[in-house]
């Protein structure tokens, strides 16, 4: 029997402009947890980490909303503590490291990325441009998450900002 | 022409460019107006309204006179100011306004007619007949009047917008600035430093001020090169912040590669949005012209002007200069011309008691009432405590004192408070909330005050922000006081101008009084003075002292005009940065993009989608043909359709279904698990917001399906309805359009097709549901149908969508289907009587649609109250009814329906066409329409009329749905 094939959205695609590279992540299972009433606790004891609380990452999990984190990685058995639902194939990952990765988001994020407003474990849902973003500061740099279907223009936005960087820095 | 061993341009590096077709030389460092004064050009362009010879008159974004259209390849940039356009390699440049040519300019003869060109002329004259205004004398004044004119080309540069935020935002990088932000960086502020100039220093690269014994440029440079090296400082040169909004936040544009050749991807501007806790207003003064009769010749410029073209780009505008000025700071540039070789033909001091010792003559109580000289200033006419005399002279600098930068300040609606003692406004201290004027911006001029007034202004900002300044030892530097006696205007029979830029004079403004428009406001409007380019900053407060002296009031009692965002032009091109064309919005693609667009689709928009029009097979030559064969593709045989665009949201929780119950019009906590239900949603006022199916997963699970059309709206309304009315229930809700991808397989071979395809056929009744896998991946199969025929909508991980659409297209070829796209799909649904949101477009109702039935009368639900309020159902709602047109005629959607004996205009319109397709099963065009009172009339017949491309046609009246009534094929 055939087998189905599974596809990112784009291909594992990178692009290194200057010092400063833009790829496509992968991230593996992505689950979204959302707390049924008052089982904050229960939820952050069953996986190990604490429910993130807004704006950060705990471990895994990121803050996407109120109750509500993704976990990055298989979930436990949440019944009745949380919903849980599968959003692996929804998001598109962009991973963006280098030096500048902040000055490119802050060409489409209206956020303040500055490190010492936006350090590592922070992570924020905003627009990137005319699109709904997960932003997280990771240790290396960010971590992107836009909808699957708008991958391209997420990477063409990144592309656009990090050249014109680049050619600013040759002024 | 150039001054030996002055400037800081870069005499070593040469550069050329072109002014209007000529090949001229000038250095780095130099912008296109010095060089252009260094090549001896006097005249730059002609005036808005009288075409007059202009020449330059500031050194600054505040130029009226020197704009100049700037060629690329592709592009041409009007209205830049020859002042702040920095001279580059191959810059290209011509005058605007004036036909054939700058020195020869036709309409240079409304300078002549000018005596019936005055304010209001265009208002008095130009009003009958009344229907030529706008074909014939409109056109005509645009024509004549006007600035710069645009290439006609789409504007394809790259422009970049941007975010950035700090402690402090310290605005202009003059010595009160520099202070500023040094004061503040070095006590660990984030400090963004702002200037519009391509360096710093502000005036300190005019006026030669020494500042610790030596010379100023030093000091900028050791302070510069201080605060590059700390890492909490960003220097934006070349940026204008301007605007000044809520909550700290400001506008600003960089001209980023302007002053360089065209380069790949480096923006031409870059629109900042800045953030700042703190801000200090350090943006300095503008100097202001006197009003004289005919004192807009080329060769009369502004006094700080002239010092700074000899300062900085080592060049002046004449060889025979005099100085006429109102206050002493005439005399420093007097003898710093003298002192660089040039003449000073003399001294004209306005004040009776002034000093005279000079190394030239000086007159005192003197005033300038006459000039010379069309294409530049000859000699001038004198009147002195003396006498009179003439004095031949080819540049006269003018100084009618400072007026500090204080636009900023204003723009949250304050107002700026008259200072007597230097004869200005200076800004109305909290006027913009944690914004601090200082230095000249706040009238202090001297530069000893200005080092004070930004150590002093970034001290109070740190302590505000909790840290403390250290003990930052200030540079001495000169401290002269300022003195300046008021002097507006010199009466006379010429004309004297204020606004040079809209060519208003002394007399236009008086006469504006004269003719009752005394408030300032309306002066501004009459005489459109301040409504330049320049807006106004180099004529606002000369023409409100004219218009106080013309309505016996005083100056502050006058009050001045608004000033509003932006402080100098901001392009669209660079707020818009980034989307033009298929920037303006994301684009959305399917997995089975590269599948369809393999079989050459034509890839149509839907909302953000990119979706399949139809998939052509060879031999077809139009979209009608690919779109019946497609129809009858999926009534015989097999039909499979991506259609992933469908908002998909997923909801668990032990109060979802009662949530369901509460936000459809029908009951879903009565649904079986596994299985589907069609549901309707209505606004809170009672019309229809959406429709759509939910499969119940599991006892506290659901998955709900939206309209393309309205998967955000959707989610944002269930948002509001949690959050707003029921946020303590157990229900939690999150969109899964994206996780899944899914395909419509629909036509009597679908079930032939699943059973090849699936592991296991889990054999679905009509509206059933089950998880299945698919070649192993886990996956979900509904028995729903939006076409009429058994139909099933298949849906796998997003990941594995396009191998899925590929494997399902080849199975349905094997079977005699194939895919079909966005037209046929649209055919399918009409013949059914399905609706879209053409149909409930947000003016129907349930009744009106046919589905009064489906809001439950056994519960509350949204919009329920309102869906039965008088007047939203009744023989009087115009209702859902299927047309056939009588003939074989094609009948088009927008068209409107009348009586058949009626005539067709407004007052009997009866109802309109929404949905129209070519129906090869009924061989007919049909369509979908709101009819008045329309379940009524089925079989009766109306007129439909499309106005718009001359369609009438007389249709039957029909039940929507026309195919398939009882609904045997979908539940097969």
């Amino acid at each position: 029997m055939p087998e189905l094939l599974a596809k990112s959205a784009l291909g594992g695609r990178t692009l290194t402009v200057g010092k400063t590279t833009l790829a496509e992540a992968s991230l593996g299972p992505l689950t979204s947890i959302a707390l049924f009433p008052g089982q904050g606790a229960a939820v952050s004891a069953a996986l190990g980490h604490p429910f993130p609380a807004p704006n950060t990452t705990s471990g895994p999990l990121i803050w996407t909303g109120r109750d509500q984190a993704f976990l990055m990685g298989q979930a436990p058995d949440l019944t009745g503590l949380a919903a849980t639902t599968d959003q692996t194939g929804a998001w598109s990952a962009l991973r963006l490291t280098g030096p500048d990765a902040e000055a490119a988001l802050m060409r489409l994020v209206p956020l303040d990325l500055r490190l010492a407003s936006f350090p590592p474990s922070t992570s924020a849902r905003s627009g990137l441009n005319h699109m709904g973003l997960i932003l997280v500061r990771e240790a290396e740099g960010f971590l992107v998450l836009t909808f699957r279907s708008m991958a391209e223009t997420a990477w063409h936005e990144l592309e656009t900002a990090l050249q014109a960087l680049a050619a600013r820095a040759h002024l | 022409m150039r001054i030996d061993g002055k400037g800081l341009i870069d005499r070593t590096r040469p550069i050329s460019f072109r002014f209007d077709g000529k090949s001229l030389m000038g250095c780095a460092g130099d912008t296109l107006a010095s060089a252009l004064m260094a090549n001896g050009v006097k005249v730059v362009g002609r005036s808005f309204k009288y075409h007059r010879p202009r020449g330059i008159l500031t050194a600054g974004s505040e130029e009226p006179n020197a704009m100049v259209e700037i060629l690329e390849d592709g592009q041409q940039t009007p209205n830049t100011r020859a002042t702040m356009q920095e001279l580059f390699e191959g810059l290209s440049a011509q005058s605007q306004n004036r036909w054939p040519s700058l020195r020869w300019d036709l309409l240079s003869i409304n300078d002549y007619a000018a005596p019936f060109l005055s304010a209001g002329f265009y208002y008095k004259t130009f009003m009958w007949p009344r229907a030529f205004w706008e074909r014939v004398y409109e056109p005509m004044i645009r024509r004549a009047a006007g600035l710069g004119s645009l290439s006609g080309r789409h504007d394809e540069a790259d422009y970049e917008k941007a975010y950035a935020f700090c402690d402090l935002l310290v605005i202009g990088a003059g010595p009160t600035g520099l202070m500023a932000a040094l004061t503040a960086a070095r006590a660990g502020a984030d400090v963004i430093l702002a200037t519009e100039d391509s360096r710093l220093g502000g005036r300190l690269l005019s006026d030669e001020t020494q500042i610790d014994n030596g010379a100023g440029i030093d000091w900028v440079e050791q302070v510069e090169a201080e605060l590059r090296s700390l890492p909490n400082v960003r220097i934006m040169s070349r940026t204008t912040v301007t605007g000044a909004y809520d909550h700290g936040s400001f506008g600003a544009l960089e001209r980023v590669g302007l002053h360089v050749p065209h380069r790949p991807h480096l923006p031409r501007e870059c629109f900042w949005r800045i953030r700042a806790a703190q801000a200090i207003l350090a943006t300095g003064a503008l100097e202001r012209p006197i009003a004289f009769p005919n004192n807009d010749r080329p060769g009369i410029m502004l006094a700080g002007a002239v010092q700074t073209y000899l300062n900085r780009y080592g060049t002046v505008p004449g060889q025979r200069v005099t100085l006429f000025a109102n206050n002493d700071n005439a005399r420093h540039v007097a003898r710093q011309l003298m002192a660089a070789g040039v003449t000073v033909a003399a001294i004209l001091d306005s004040r009776p008691d002034a000093s005279v010792l000079e190394d030239c003559p000086v007159y005192l109580g003197a005033t300038v009432t006459g000039t010379e000289g069309r294409h530049g200033l000859t000699s001038i006419e004198v009147a002195h405590a003396g006498g009179t005399l003439t004095l031949q002279t080819d540049c006269l600098a003018v100084s009618g004192g400072w007026n500090p930068t204080l636009h900023l300040t204003c723009h949250m609606n304050g107002r700026p408070t008259w200072r007597e003692d230097i004869a200005a406004f200076v800004p109305t201290p909290g006027s913009v909330p944690n914004l601090t004027p200082a230095g000249a911006a706040n009238g202090d001029f001297s530069t000893w005050a200005c080092l004070i007034a930004g150590r002093d202004a970034a001290a109070r900002v740190l302590g505000n922000l909790g840290k403390t300044a250290d003990d930052t030892a200030l540079p001495q530097a000169e401290d002269a006081p300022y003195r300046l006696t008021q002097l507006w205007a010199v009466d006379g029979k010429a004309r004297a101008w204020l606004d040079f830029a809209n060519d208003v004079t002394t007399k236009d403004v008086r006469l504006s009084a004269q003719e009752g428009f005394r408030s300032v406001e309306h002066m501004k409007r009459y005489t459109t003075q301040g409504m330049a380019p320049d807006q106004g900053k180099n004529s606002n407060i000369g023409a409100l002292a004219v218009l106080a002296d013309a309505t016996g009031r005083a100056i502050p009692e006058t009050g001045t005009t608004i000033y509003r965002p932006p402080y100098s032009p901001v392009s669209i091109a660079s707020m818009g940065a980034g989307a033009r064309g298929k920037g303006f919005a994301p684009q959305r693609f399917l997995t089975s993009h590269k599948a369809s667009v393999d079989r050459n689709a034509p890839m149509i928009e839907a909302g953000m989608w990119y979706r399949p029009s139809y998939f052509p097979k060879p031999g077809e030559t139009s979209w009608q043909q690919s779109c019946t064969r497609e129809v009858n593709m999926v009534r015989s045989t097999v039909g499979v359709a991506d259609v992933s665009t469908l908002g998909k949201i997923d909801l668990q929780g032990k109060d979802a279904a009662r949530f369901l119950d509460f936000v459809y019009t029908n009951t879903f906590s009565t649904l079986p698990v596994g299985r589907v239900r069609y549901g309707l949603m209505l606004r809170e006022d009672g019309h229809v917001l959406d429709d759509g199916t939910t499969a119940r997963l599991a006892e506290h699970h659901f998955l709900m399906t939206t309209t393309t059309a309205a998967a955000g709206l959707v989610m944002r309304h269930l948002e509001f309805v949690h959050q707003a009315f029921c946020a303590t229930w157990d229900v939690r809700f999150i969109s899964v359009t994206e996780s899944w991808a899914q395909f419509a397989v629909a036509g009597p071979k679908s079930r032939a097709l699943l059973t090849s395809l699936l592991d296991h056929d889990p054999a679905l009744p009509f509206m059933g549901m089950a998880p299945v896998t698919v070649q192993g991946v886990q996956s979900r199969l509904f028995r729903i149908s939006f076409s009429g025929e058994e139909g099933y909508e298949i849906a796998v991980p997003t990941a594995y969508g396009e191998a899925l659409f590929r494997d399902l297209v080849a199975r349905a070829e094997t079977l005699g289907g194939g895919p079909y796209g966005m037209e046929a799909l649209n055919v399918l649904r009409i013949e059914k009587g399905f609706i879209t949101h053409a149909e409930i477009h947000g003016r129907t109702t349930a009744f009106d649609i046919g589905m009064e039935k489906m809001v439950s009368a056994k519960k509350d639900c949204i919009g329920k109250a309102a869906a039965t309020r008088p007047g939203m159902i009744g023989p009087d709602r115009q209702q859902l009814v299927g047309l056939k047109p009588l003939t074989d005629t094609q009948i088009t959607a927008g068209a409107h329906l009348f009586a058949p004996s009626a005539k067709a205009v407004r007052v009997n319109d009866l109802g309109y066409v929404t949905s129209v397709c070519h129906s090869p099963t009924l061989n007919s065009y049909l369509g979908l329409g709101f009819l008045h009172n329309g379940r009524a009339r089925i079989g009766e017949q109306v007129r439909l009329v499309d106005h718009l491309r001359k369609i009438d046609v007389l249709c039957e009246v029909r039940d929507p749905v026309f195919f398939d009534k009882t609904g045997e094929k979908l539940r097969a």
